[in-house]
């Protein structure tokens, strides 16, 4: 492969693999707690990131990351405290963070919109050395909080209310939800762009469902599309000369869509063997008057509502 | 289904005393005591509105309070840790997410208060098991909580909270939508946690099949307790939306306009 031939092309395919593991990864939580905007939002706040990085002249991904975690924290302070017009808040925040990045980089020396446009949009080659290390730093974090605080992440994403009853820290656990989302935005900005992170955070998530029942699996099948997705619009994007964010996201949201025409007889044949499955008696999917089903007799009996012992599948 | 550290039994396991709170700057509870003795039912009733929720919110710390005090196993709510002996169903219409998740994920999540750093064991395996099996969800196990009738989202909420295998069960309005041969399954389990020594405090519009567990009734009015004492009697008619309420029991024999109150 010629393509691994190019140190640029090394960092790039690394930053994507990287990507399309922590994006889903954060992003199913985001879409559990039906927050499926949040990391737009964040994405919008870190621009100002970017722009003082430029102003400053330090790394603007290191920038982005502060000035994105601090924006998240706001938001999730915004949730508790700010009942009313909560909304406006938000509004306020992402639009301030993104006219702030605007007005940032225009006041720096020598800045200059072309300079945020890869920040906004991702770039291959603009990927450095620095930029890699940096993401390679955050996604492990961001594979930590996500895999190895699973089961709590899942509860308090799944019904806050009950979460507080087990004994879970709950706000800790929100705010770490909200600033492990911040840090993908930052790990994704410089592949898919701060405009497009949501995309890969949200879209594989809803592609994963049209396949899954458990929470698990649809963890398990977003991360590997998102992987799929990064890899294969990198290097489409390195073939073709396109650009590298726009080709992941429209090859996201065709998995999606080739997924949804498959999830109808996927489900209609899964339904098929459940029912020969559970039986075999002729007709199990067809009704049948409780009449013809009596055996002569017999005392009626009320409907079990349990299924039998016999049936109760093996404790895993 | 043991004590962790030596308690007075005698305490009560929930005792709130002129207990106040306040939702967007509106009164919900103006100062309302409300006991549950160990081994004790008692049921919460009321019109729509009336703060029963927000009674039951205030206990377990979701709701703040302005005033007044809360002591669970005669611990102060606040310096209160001991999760795992809480069960509590919310007021829920569904229990689903944003992602699709099986009953047992779900059901799980409720052993996470006996689970150190949330690894489930094989007697945690077990205990979930054990939670759907009393609720009659076993063969549904393995199915997405998505694809579940409302009865069944109940019933998997009710699953949840029997999972920690809790001494205190505080149900709001479990048997919203479950039919009456399912309410019967479920005042049957209901039954076997009394007899082991489970307290429960639940909110309820009818009493139902449950009516012969239950050893008390609090009636809350516009944030006020206005009868604690015997259950009333044949509830279920008088909890009917719009219908007016006489209780038996209370001596000013007042009714209670449901339809006012919300
Ligand atoms: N988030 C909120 N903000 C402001 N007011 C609220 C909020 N939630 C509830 N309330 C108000 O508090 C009062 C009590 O509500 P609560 O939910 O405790 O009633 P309830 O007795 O449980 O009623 P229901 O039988 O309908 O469940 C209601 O009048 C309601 O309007
Ligand atoms: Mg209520």
């Amino acid at each position: 492969m010629e393509i691994l031939n190019y140190a640029f092309m090394q960092r790039a395919l690394l930053a994507a693999v990287l990507v399309g593991i922590t994006a889903p990864a954060v992003g199913i939580y985001l879409v559990q707690r039906r927050q499926a905007l949040m990391g737009d939002g964040i994405g919008h706040v870190a621009m100002t990131g970017v722009g003082l990085g430029f102003l400053l002249s330090t790394s603007p991904v290191w920038m982005a990351t502060a000035v994105a975690v601090v924006g998240s924290v706001l938001m999730e302070l915004i949730r508790w405290y700010g009942r009313t017009r909560g909304d406006i808040a938000l509004a306020m925040l992402f639009y301030g963070g993104m006219a702030g990045g605007v007005m940032l980089i225009n006041l720096a020396p020598g800045g200059s919109n072309a300079n945020l446009s890869s920040y906004l949009f991702g770039s291959l080659s603009t990927v450095s050395q620095g930029d890699v290390l940096a993401i390679c730093v955050l996604a492990a974090l961001v594979v930590l909080v996500t895999l190895g605080l699973r089961r709590q992440l899942f509860a308090v994403s799944q019904d806050e209310e009950f979460a507080r009853v087990t004994g879970l820290p709950v706000r800790a656990l929100n705010l770490l939800t909200a600033i492990t989302a911040a840090v993908t935005v930052t790990v994704a900005m410089r592949v898919v762009g701060l405009l497009l992170v949501s995309a890969l955070m949200v879209v594989p998530v809803a592609a994963a469902q049209q396949l899954s029942r458990s929470f698990a699996a649809t963890f398990a099948i977003a991360v590997t599309i998102g992987v799929g997705v990064t890899l294969g619009g990198t290097v489409t994007s390195y073939y073709q000369d396109v650009p590298p964010g726009a080709t992941i996201v429209l090859l996201t949201i065709a998995v999606f869509i080739a997924l949804t025409a498959l999830a109808t007889p996927l489900a209609r044949r899964r339904a098929r063997a459940v029912a020969a499955a559970t039986g075999g008696e002729a007709g199990a999917t067809d009704c049948v008057l409780p009449e013809a089903a009596a055996g002569a007799g017999t005392a009626p009996q009320p409907a079990p509502e349990k299924v039998p012992d016999s049936r109760t599948p093996a404790p895993r | 289904m043991k004590a962790i550290r030596p308690e007075n039994p005698a305490d009560p396991v929930i005792s709130l005393r002129g207990v106040t709170a306040e939702l967007g700057s509106r009164p919900v509870l103006r100062g309302i005591d409300l006991t549950v003795h160990r081994g004790e039912v008692v049921a919460l009733l009321g019109a729509n509105g009336s703060g029963k929720s927000t009674a039951v919110r205030t206990v377990i710390g979701q709701v703040p309070v302005s005033g007044g005090e809360i002591e669970i196993f005669g611990t102060p709510r606040r310096r209160f840790r001991d999760w795992a002996r809480v069960g509590y169903v919310p007021q829920r219409t569904t229990a689903a997410g944003g992602v699709p998740a099986t009953v047992t994920e779900v059901v799980s999540s409720g052993r996470l208060s006996r689970a150190r750093f949330g690894v489930l064991r094989k007697a945690d395996r077990e205990a979930v098991h054990r939670a759907l099996a009393h609720v009659g969800m076993t063969d549904r196990a393995k199915d997405s909580v998505n694809a579940l009738s409302g009865g069944q989202h109940q019933r998997v909420l009710i699953a949840r909270a029997l999972a920690s295998e809790p001494e205190l069960l505080i149900m709001d309005e479990p048997m919203a939508g479950v039919d009456l041969a399912s309410q019967e399954v479920l005042a049957a389990t209901l039954r076997e946690q009394v007899a082991a020594g489970a307290s429960v405090l639940l909110v309820l519009h009818e009493l139902g099949p449950l009516e012969p567990l239950i050893d008390r009734a609090v009636v809350l009015r516009d944030g006020c307790v206005v009868h604690d004492g015997p259950p009333p009697a044949a509830v279920g008619q008088h909890a009917l939306p719009g219908h007016d309420h006489v209780h038996p029991h209370t001596a000013d024999a007042e009714p209670v306009r449901t339809g006012l109150l919300s």
